[in-house]
């Protein structure tokens, strides 16, 4: 038994209370394999590589199954409105 | 039969003080850096090849102990792991986060001339 998007998803919800969240199904047949895009407050002063601990402890249990994890992004509610600000720039009033 | 306990001994754990510690550059991966056998290993090695550093490659697919061990030494679950200066720096992600901002540059520069 392979671990599924939505166990993968649930674990994430509840342990990181995350403001946005994108898990995509990279498996190409060869296992799951999962790619996240997380959102939460609690990367607030955490560098990369403590954000990405972070997520991979909440997902412990279910990493024991997954073949390939990547953590695309890792951002707290304020880079993430930035970005978005930047990607969306609304235009001057 | 399974056993449960830590695959990570005092033994394994000085000897990995000493691998890490060996290079100032250290990459754990699946395969070999002539002949990657994950992607992320291999995107890896590409990275550190372009940033031409010298670094030393450990093939974790042959030594399933060793490979356990290090799980536990660098909390960190999945391969490749980078080491710098005897510090774990990160796996596939945080490298290539770090080597588009910068930073893994200034990193290796740091550990070169140190």
């Amino acid at each position: 038994m392979g671990v599924t998007k939505e166990q993968v998803e649930s674990s994430l919800t509840s342990k990181l209370k995350p403001s946005h969240l994108e898990v995509i199904d990279t498996s190409g047949g060869c296992g799951a394999s999962f790619a996240i895009e997380i959102v939460s407050e609690q990367f607030q002063g955490k560098r990369l590589l403590e954000r990405h601990r972070v997520v991979n402890a909440a997902l412990e249990d279910e990493m024991k199954q997954i073949h390939a994890l990547s953590i695309k992004k890792a951002q707290t509610p304020e880079q993430w409105k930035q970005q978005q600000d930047a990607e969306n720039p609304k235009p001057n009033a | 039969f399974r056993c449960f306990a830590s695959a990570l001994t005092p033994q394994l754990k000085n000897t990995l003080d000493k691998v890490v510690t060996s290079n100032k550059v250290v990459l754990f991966m699946k395969g070999t850096k002539d002949f990657p056998q994950c992607g992320f290993s291999n995107t890896v090695v590409q990275i550190l090849n372009s940033l031409n550093v010298p670094f030393e490659t450990i093939n974790i697919l042959e030594n399933e102990l060793l490979r356990q061990a290090l799980k536990e030494y660098s909390s960190w679950p999945t391969f490749p792991q980078l080491y710098i200066e005897g510090e774990f720096f990160g796996g596939c992600d945080i490298t290539v986060e770090a080597y588009k901002n910068g930073q893994l540059q200034e990193q290796l520069e740091k550990a070169m001339c140190s």
